[in-house]
């Protein structure tokens, strides 16, 4: 009468501390240069080395500019940051994919994309959106950079284990509803911290039916809820998604790997601590109004009034309206925005280009809107022009840029102005998280695509 | 970050009664770019205690002369977002050694007491009742007792019992940190591996 997550967690043990949490081995440690300069710095403090350098993998992603790779970042201080993880990656004998080299990308992109991010593994990153790797039936999340400095000295972690909640999606999605909206739409029932403690595992034929990237998209905003990770568990859309990746095991070993990852499912007996039961056919294409992820209702509705909002919460929930310059029961419908942002470890995948792409085609980018259409890695980059859907960007007014966390984030030029609306596929809608004083709307690709192509926010189902 | 070791700590407070302060407002993403865990302090809550012209926010908490003190009272869900560790390091760099909420995200519960600033978790009457006392009397004082595992606000008397496992509590009242333990530890991880691989 396991979970999924027990038998993962449970088989990663490697001893319990009297009163205290559960030493976890763990398969992978992935490195970005923003959380592990402090953890290498604590390293040679101590005169470490790695203990298991093989099951490391680094690759800088948050500071790399969106243009001219091949040259030398210009902001110094991004630059040394840069430098800093490949003299680290190389002093400790890591593996290191660089700024342009064809593996690079987006961390929580090139993980599942190269099959370094199999099913049943332990997975962690100094980054909260390591919820991502979940979606292929593994047990991921965020660590801060102690923990970082923890795993490259001993290929463990010290963690409580999570409490643990299913989230069912029964039914079928609605035209123009994506994995997207189902994320935002869990998000606004749980709030941001609705899901803090657990360990989320999604089921139900909404999430049967999605594509391996549509539950990368899932889980990668587990996070948001303040779960500690999300996970799917693995069936034959994940083996098929894993099959001739460069690190997916090969020949006998496959066939042995998937009789084992066909055993990584929920018992039906198990117990959770938490059920939560939602239906496809309520869910619409979402759209935020506010400064986080919970704030988050149907593209066709009314912002909710302060008296609808819990009295501890409505100074905040004030406060978060008047810095977006919303009112409570405003349409969001038909509101001016001013640039958009197609990428992101949530949505810079082949599927979000293609969506994009095949809203935009035939149309006219809005003379008004400045679009930043970021691949989340070199080897999705690759595929847009492989697949034709770079001339298809250019032709609607698109410029196709270089892959990395871009606007997501802005810790490289991509910033929006303050006061500017964006809509943006990325993961955080919190004040000047996409510059100082920005003001962002997270919604799906294809919403995305509607608000580039008319300057406003635009229902999508209008195009389709 | 010095590690300072936990056992009584009594001081007035700072309070920030707001719901869901993400680690993006405790430390923004622009700050994230140094390779050292020093100076962080500085830029805490930077957008919230500077304009944009850099000049201190008269009506922000941390530039309000009437609050001081290395407790820290925020409102429910503090720390939720990134796990950017950055913010445990612009908490504890500013000089706060506790923060008291009714409710923390978990990965910024964990990064704070790898800095040894010690997140206390309360009921939300007693939160309420906090911000209230400060509010009336910016000079009273709370007591965080660690071995005992209790926070007393010395207005009301009222006190309350917090959580913390034993294993965490022995490390922050003898300034020892995870990495100690696990280093002690690696037979057991070599064992692991051999049976599992």
């Amino acid at each position: 009468m396991n979970t999924l997550f027990d038998k993962i967690w449970d088989k990663h043990v490697v001893t319990m501390v009297e009163d205290g949490p559960t030493q976890l081995y763990i398969d992978r440690l992935y490195c970005h240069e923003v959380t592990s300069p402090q953890a290498f710095a604590g390293m040679r403090e101590r005169g470490l080395k790695c203990f298991r350098p093989k099951q490391i993998f680094c690759m800088p992603d948050h500071n790399t500019p969106t243009h001219d790779q091949d040259k030398p970042i210009e902001d110094p201080i991004s630059k040394a940051q840069v430098d800093a993880l490949a003299k680290n990656a190389k002093d400790f004998g890591l593996t290191h994919y660089g700024m342009f080299d064809p593996k690079n990308g987006i961390i929580h992109v090139v993980g599942p994309e190269s099959g370094l991010t199999l099913p049943g593994m332990t997975i962690v990153c100094g980054d909260s959106h390591t919820s991502t790797h979940g979606a292929m039936g593994a047990v991921a999340f965020g660590i801060g950079t102690s923990e970082v400095e923890m795993v490259l000295a001993s290929q463990c972690i010290l963690q409580q284990k999570p409490k643990s909640m299913r989230i069912t999606v029964n039914g079928k999605l609605g035209k123009g509803v994506t994995a997207k909206d189902v994320a935002l739409y869990i998000i606004s029932k749980m709030t941001t911290g609705g899901a803090t403690g657990y360990f989320v595992e999604y089921s139900g034929d909404v999430i049967r039916n999605l594509t391996m990237e549509g539950r990368l998209t899932l889980c990668n905003l587990s996070i948001e809820m303040g779960a500690r990770g999300g996970m799917v568990a693995p069936d034959e859309t994940t083996f098929e998604y894993l099959k001739c990746r460069d690190f997916a095991p090969k020949g006998a070993e496959w066939d042995k790997a998937v009789a084992y990852w066909r055993t990584l499912r929920s018992d039906a007996d198990a117990k959770f601590d938490k059920e939560v039961v939602l239906h496809g056919e309520d869910i619409q294409p979402m759209i935020t109004f506010g400064t986080n992820p919970g704030m988050g209702m149907s593209i066709t509705g009314n912002i909710p009034t302060l008296e609808s909002v819990p009295e501890s919460g409505r100074l905040s929930y004030g406060k978060s309206l008047e810095y977006m310059g919303f009112n409570p029961g405003d349409k969001m419908i038909g509101k001016k925005i001013d640039y958009v942002f197609l990428g992101s470890c949530t949505n810079g995948r082949i599927e979000d280009f293609r969506a994009f792409a095949d809203m935009v085609k035939g149309k006219k980018k809005d003379p008004s809107v400045v679009a930043w259409i970021v691949p989340g890695s070199w080897a999705v980059e690759k595929q847009i022009r492989e697949e034709g859907i770079d001339t298809v960007l250019n032709e609607a007014g698109f410029e196709l840029r270089q892959p990395g966390c871009s606007a997501c984030l802005a810790m490289n030029d991509d910033k929006v102005p303050a006061g500017k609306y964006a809509v943006s596929t990325s993961n955080r809608n919190f004040q000047g998280r996409q510059g100082p004083g920005s003001r962002t709307l997270l919604a799906s690709p294809i919403v995305a695509a509607a608000a580039a192509i008319t300057g406003k926010v635009t229902d999508p189902r209008t195009f389709m | 970050m010095a590690k300072e070791k936990f056992n009584i700590i009594t001081s007035t407070c700072v309070p920030l009664p707001l719901e869901n302060v993400d680690t993006d407002q405790i430390i923004p993403a622009r700050f994230l770019k140094a390779t050292t865990k020093e100076g962080f302090g500085d830029n805490l809550f930077r957008d919230w205690r500077y304009d944009k012209q850099n000049k201190p926010i008269k009506s922000f908490v941390l530039n309000d002369p009437t609050y001081s003190g290395v407790i820290l009272v925020g409102g429910k869900n503090f720390g939720s977002g990134s796990s950017r560790e950055h913010a445990a390091w612009a908490i504890a760099g500013y000089g706060f050694r506790v923060v008291i909420s009714s409710f923390f995200a978990d990965i910024f519960k964990n990064n704070a007491m790898n800095n040894f600033v010690l997140p206390v978790v309360v009921s939300d009457s007693f939160l309420k009742e906090l911000f209230s006392s400060i509010k009336s009397d910016p000079k009273m004082q709370v007591e965080v007792d660690v071995p005992n595992q209790t926070v007393k606000n010395k207005q009301t008397g009222k006190s309350e019992k917090f959580q913390i496992n034993g294993y965490k509590k022995h490390c922050l009242m003898n300034g020892l940190d995870d990495i100690d333990f696990l280093l002690s530890n690696k037979a057991k991880i070599e064992e692991w591996e051999s049976k599992s691989k």
